[in-house]
């Protein structure tokens, strides 16, 4: 019976991001996570009597970066307002946020998506706003009977980013929050840390269904507060499931028109969402422009000059690194998901090396010692001049390619010394004396009486015996023979 | 004549405040708060269609500090006030989630 | 020490500074003042008097040391107990802060203190700046030193009764929408509201946040402008403050403003204003004309005031005004909810709304109730654009009124008051009625205009009758020289209130 029913995911996305300045929004205490509960807290953030706002400059740029990036129009008037509600995480019951004028407003982020096939399209997703308000406090649960309520994290600033219900599927999703954790990032806006709820996500979900020639829709399902990935999938999944099947029981009753939006919760331990009831007044925020803030107008210049900091965008650059330096779409990516290691890429690819040897180093040892230490390739401390001249010296045959991976392991180990230096000091020089290789050459043949005639022979072990002698050679040469030199005497002394 | 707004009206602006009312204060608001309201009409004698609000008493712009750190209270001077509060948290009656 | 208490603040700190007497005298003089009268007045809500006298002798040290003090060195001063101050309780007369301990200082309380003034202590008011009576303090109602019966006006009752009873000769209230004009008035005393943010805001527990402005309530207008003088200026901490330099208002006072345009608003000068003080408003500008003045006639149209068939009084700005203050009331109350600060009840169970809705129920005296939750209404979802967008629009109307007047003159000069001091509890019951105490003064707040307002009659009940003379935005010198012009041409001065610690 299902054979025409069509059924069409639309999400919309909510993104916090808390912005990485040195201090709070409206006061200089400290925007730090994970230190003693109340310790940044001052008059302002506590919410005390007399205390009054000053807008934090940085929180400004760097939210206009990020809306910039996002293709934004950046006003030139915009201005704060207090959205009231009563939380004991809200010091002062009422929110500094920005309503009618958001920093930022109709934008769009391209976003790659790979489908079930592998194929790697591009989906691009309006955003609707990106405002500035501030964050709340925590509150802390498992503390005996009551509540307790720190406020370190009360004022920090936050980045609301809401996009259009353009998103089909959890696959668009996912890419869709991936890639916005990965602009923040690029941009420098935001650490993004999801452990740390740095990145939080609320999205609605609802259905399109078109069926015997009609077209349905399910109530719109509001999810607040997600702290990570997984439970963005999740909770998607899930509602698209449930909804489906809501439907199927009751195409009538189940719609939009007569149930309206929703606000479900995630269910961490289920995996699922639960009904939450709301208070009749609870939407009713009583925004009013904030009388204690005065606007912020914005000139061309300043957009131009906040703009001008921004640069390639992740997409940009991963097209470019295919198109200029002729990598797989796998490599680009990969090298494109933060800004430090693209930067690291261009930087030796400009001494001149060939980008292709480059990227080889920065995806073989770089991407181990990186997953290691957990930090992007190129923050492991390599910079662009030495590897540069580390891809050049393997191109020329100076050193071979484990003695380059060697020694750019050495680079990410804090080394001071140039890559020649280094090649030099521990004896990696590809050696070239052909009075020397032939010599090891020699004694691997001396040594290794039956490998030779299995190399000589036509038998099956011809090609691994041969491997084996060069491994030999290789080995007394303690890694420095250059191995096409080697293969080329060895074939020649065998013949 | 002064208007009253009805006591069910008066309830919910009473919860919207958090604010409990006895039910002699929701007769006497219901009453009082409808003269004042009669009162506030009174603007829309004007005609205000092409007129800017007026939010600020001074048109001042872009008055902000920079990202240094300053000082922070002590965390015994943050919960010095506080009603209830244990060795570092403000304390209150058990609730679920954050805000946010 | 009756002779330092009659002293002006300018007199005291010139007397101190010669070694006439000491500030550690005057202090103490001051003390012993509060302690004789203040059981009648009730003006103070904390009194300081060992920090007080500890302050002063070290001014004294200084002094003996050689060192300068300062512009209010050794001067006593009172300040409203809706600025915090590190030491000692800021209850805003409510119960809701009536153990509030603020671990910051206000910046106007700091500048005071960094020019030598000593500060004595925290004056009543209505709760949280709300009303025109101080009965709405939920500590007491203070009393007109003129006749104890009647109230002093508000919401800086406490400063202007301790000031006009000799208790202190300076101190500093607060003035959204008339709180220190008022009650100055009310007290036969000077009271001046500087420009919008002139002087700094923070630490100002705050009612109005785009109306609320701190200026001195003094005994004659020379030391209007030298506290004016000391507390104005940028501060970082107010988004809202102005960044201009302020000229020594203390030094150009006594020069005439010449030729001096006063503008009478003829919608002021109606039969809605009390009889007595028309007639010693047309006086007091008979007087300045006599004296080279040039008297023009402006109009505010959008403060005008109505009588209604049964007497009943009503004014755009008077709407316009509580719209906006209350509005903005309800959002600044709304953090006392007892969790970090302030009362909690004992009466909610372990629900966490019906904490806050007790606490707040308990912590509010009835005014403060009223405006909070006329002020969320006015917010809530579709009321908003009728009354709080409304009132924004007419709010500027009111300010063009105000800029197009001032082409024509330098100051207005108005009434601060609709009638003198009345009866307490002659109007709790009716909140309009106490709202149009209002009437002449909150227009200029939303204009974020300076105002001062001077004593300039006495009643046949024997009351002081203020008038109320209102400069341009930053007009601050204008209206201060213009006033004192008035002190020094007139002969009104000098009239004692039954109730003085002198």
């Amino acid at each position: 019976m299902s054979d025409d029913v069509i059924i069409t995911p639309i999400i919309g996305l909510e993104i916090h991001v808390e912005l990485a300045t040195a201090t709070k929004m409206f006061c200089r205490c400290a925007n730090r996570f994970g230190d003693e509960p109340n310790t940044h807290v001052c008059p302002v953030c506590l919410g005390l009597p007399g205390a009054l706002p000053v807008m934090n400059a940085a929180a400004v740029e760097l939210a206009m970066t990020v809306a910039l990036a996002l293709d934004c129009t950046v006003p030139d008037f915009t201005k704060w307002d207090r959205k009231g509600y009563y939380y004991p995480d809200l010091p002062k019951n009422y929110q500094i946020s920005q309503y009618d004028l958001p920093l930022g407003a109709r934008g769009r982020l391209a976003v790659p998506v790979t489908g079930d096939d592998g194929v790697v399209t591009t989906k691009t997703v309006r955003v609707k706003r990106a405002h500035l308000e501030e964050d709340a406090g925590k509150n802390i649960h498992d503390r005996g009977a009551g509540t307790g309520v720190d406020l370190n994290r009360a004022g920090v600033p936050l980045l609301e980013i809401v996009s259009e219900p353009d998103m089909n599927g959890v696959a668009e999703l996912l890419a869709y929050a991936r890639a916005m954790q990965r602009l923040v990032r690029w941009l420098g806006a935001s650490e993004a840390n999801m452990q740390m709820g740095q990145m939080r996500f609320e999205p609605n979900i609802n259905l399109n269904i078109e069926s015997g020639g009609r077209t349905y829709k399910t109530p719109i399902v509001e999810v607040k507060n997600l702290n990570s990935f997984r439970a963005l999938e999740r909770t998607c999944a899930f509602e698209i499931q449930r909804q489906t099947a809501e439907w199927r029981k009751d195409p009538e009753g189940f719609s939009l028109e007569t149930l309206g939006k929703q606000n479900r919760g995630y269910d961490d331990a289920g995996e699922k969402t639960v009904f939450q009831r709301e208070k009749e007044e609870a939407h009713d925020y009583r925004y009013f422009p904030d009388p204690d803030l005065v606007p912020v107008t914005i000139s061309d210049d300043w957009r131009e000059t906040v703009g001008g900091t921004i640069g390639e965008l992740p997409l940009a650059r991963r097209q470019r690194f295919c198109d200029a330096y002729g990598l797989a779409p796998a490599e680009a990516d990969a090298l494109t998901q933060d800004a430090a290691t693209g930067d690291l890429l261009d930087a030796a690819v400009a001494t001149g090396a060939e980008p292709k040897r480059c990227v080889n180093l920065l995806l073989g040892r770089g991407a181990a010692m990186a997953n290691e230490r957990d930090c992007a390739i190129g923050a492991l401390g390599v910079t662009g001049v030495a590897l540069g001249a580390l891809a050049q010296m393997i191109d020329a045959g100076e050193v071979n390619a484990t003695a380059g991976e060697k020694i750019f392991a050495a680079l990410a180990d804090g080394d001071a010394d140039s890559p020649r230096q280094i090649a030099e000091r521990d004896g990696l020089l590809a050696v070239r004396d052909s009075g020397q290789l032939a010599a090891w050459v020699d004694a691997a043949i001396a040594a290794n009486p039956q490998a030779v005639a299995d190399a000589t022979g036509d038998g099956k072990k011809q090609k691994k015996a041969f491997g084996f002698l060069m491994g030999q050679v290789m080995q007394k040469s303690r890694g420095a023979a250059q191995p096409s030199e080697v293969q080329k005497l060895l074939s020649e002394k065998l013949s | 004549m002064p208007e009253t707004i009805d006591e069910q009206r008066v309830r919910r602006i009473g919860t919207l405040s958090r604010i409990a009312l006895s039910d002699a204060e929701v007769a006497t608001f219901s009453r009082q708060l409808g003269d004042i309201l009669a009162h506030f009409d009174k603007l829309q004698e004007l005609d205000t269609d092409n007129v800017e609000p007026m939010a600020h008493a001074v048109e001042l712009t872009n008055v902000l500090a920079d990202d240094t750190p300053g000082e922070s209270l002590s965390r015994e001077q943050a919960l010095s006030n506080a009603p209830a509060h244990d060795d570092d948290l403000f304390a209150v009656p058990k609730l679920i989630g954050d805000s946010q | 020490m009756t002779d330092a208490l009659d002293m002006t603040a300018t007199q005291l700190r010139d007397a101190i500074a010669a070694g006439d007497v000491s500030a550690g005298e005057a202090t103490r003089a001051c003390l012993d003042a509060i302690e004789r009268t203040d059981g009648q007045l009730a003006c103070f809500n904390e009194v300081y008097a060992d920090r007080a006298t500890q302050q002063a002798d070290r001014i004294d040290q200084r002094l003996a040391a050689g060192e300068s003090v300062g512009a209010l060195g050794g001067v006593p001063v009172a300040v409203k107990d809706n600025m915090c101050t590190a030491y000692g309780r800021t209850t805003c007369a409510s119960r809701m802060l009536a153990e509030f301990r603020a671990p910051y200082t206000a910046t106007a309380v700091t500048k005071l203190e960094a020019a030598g003034a000593v500060i004595l202590g925290k004056t009543n008011m209505d709760e949280f700046a709300m009303g025109s009576s101080t009965e709405h303090s939920a500590v007491a109602p203070t009393r007109n030193p003129w006749d104890t019966s009647r109230v002093p006006g508000g919401s800086s009752g406490g400063s202007a009764a301790a000031v006009a009873s000799r208790q202190c000769p300076a101190a500093l209230g607060s003035d959204t929408g008339g709180s220190i004009r008022q009650p100055a008035a009310l007290c036969g005393v000077v009271g001046f509201k500087p420009t919008y943010g002139r002087v700094s805001r923070y630490g100002l527990v705050a009612f109005g946040s785009s109306l609320d402005q701190i200026g001195p309530v003094t005994r004659d207008v020379r030391d209007a402008a030298l506290l004016s003088a000391v507390i104005a200026g940028h501060d970082p901490h107010d988004s809202t403050s102005i960044d201009r330099p302020v000229p020594d208002y203390a030094a150009d006072v006594h020069t005439p403003v010449e030729p001096l345009r006063i503008g009478m608003p003829r919608e002021w000068f109606t039969d809605a204003l009390d009889g007595e003080i028309a007639a010693a408003l047309r006086r007091a500008a008979k007087t300045y004309e006599r004296h080279g003045a040039e008297l023009v006639h402006v109009s505010l149209p959008h403060s005008r005031i109505d009588v209604a068939d049964d007497g009943a009084l009503s004014s755009y700005a008077v709407s316009c005004y509580y719209i906006v203050c209350m509005a903005e009331a309800s959002s600044n109350l709304a953090r006392y909810d007892g969790v970090q600060y302030g009362h909690r009840t004992d009466q909610a169970g372990g629900d966490i709304v019906e904490m806050l809705c007790r606490s707040r129920a308990e912590g509010f005296g009835e005014e403060v109730k009223r405006r909070v939750m006329l002020g969320t209404y006015t917010l809530s979802a579709g009321y908003y654009d009728a009354y709080y967008n409304k009132a924004l629009k007419v709010r500027r109307l009111i300010a063009r009124d105000f800029q197009q007047a001032f082409e024509r003159c330098d100051v207005l000069l108005c009434p601060a008051t609709p009638s003198v001091a009345f009866e307490l509890g002659s109007k709790t019951d009716d909140p309009m009625a106490m709202y149009l105490q209002d009437i002449y003064t909150n227009s200029l707040n939303l204009a974020g205009l300076p105002g001062l307002s001077l004593p300039i009659a006495l009643s046949d009940s024997g009351l002081p009758i203020g008038m109320q003379l209102i400069g341009p935005a930053l007009g601050e010198q204008t209206v201060l020289r213009a006033a004192r012009m008035y002190e020094t041409i007139s002969d009104a001065a000098d009239h004692k209130p039954s109730v003085t610690a002198s």
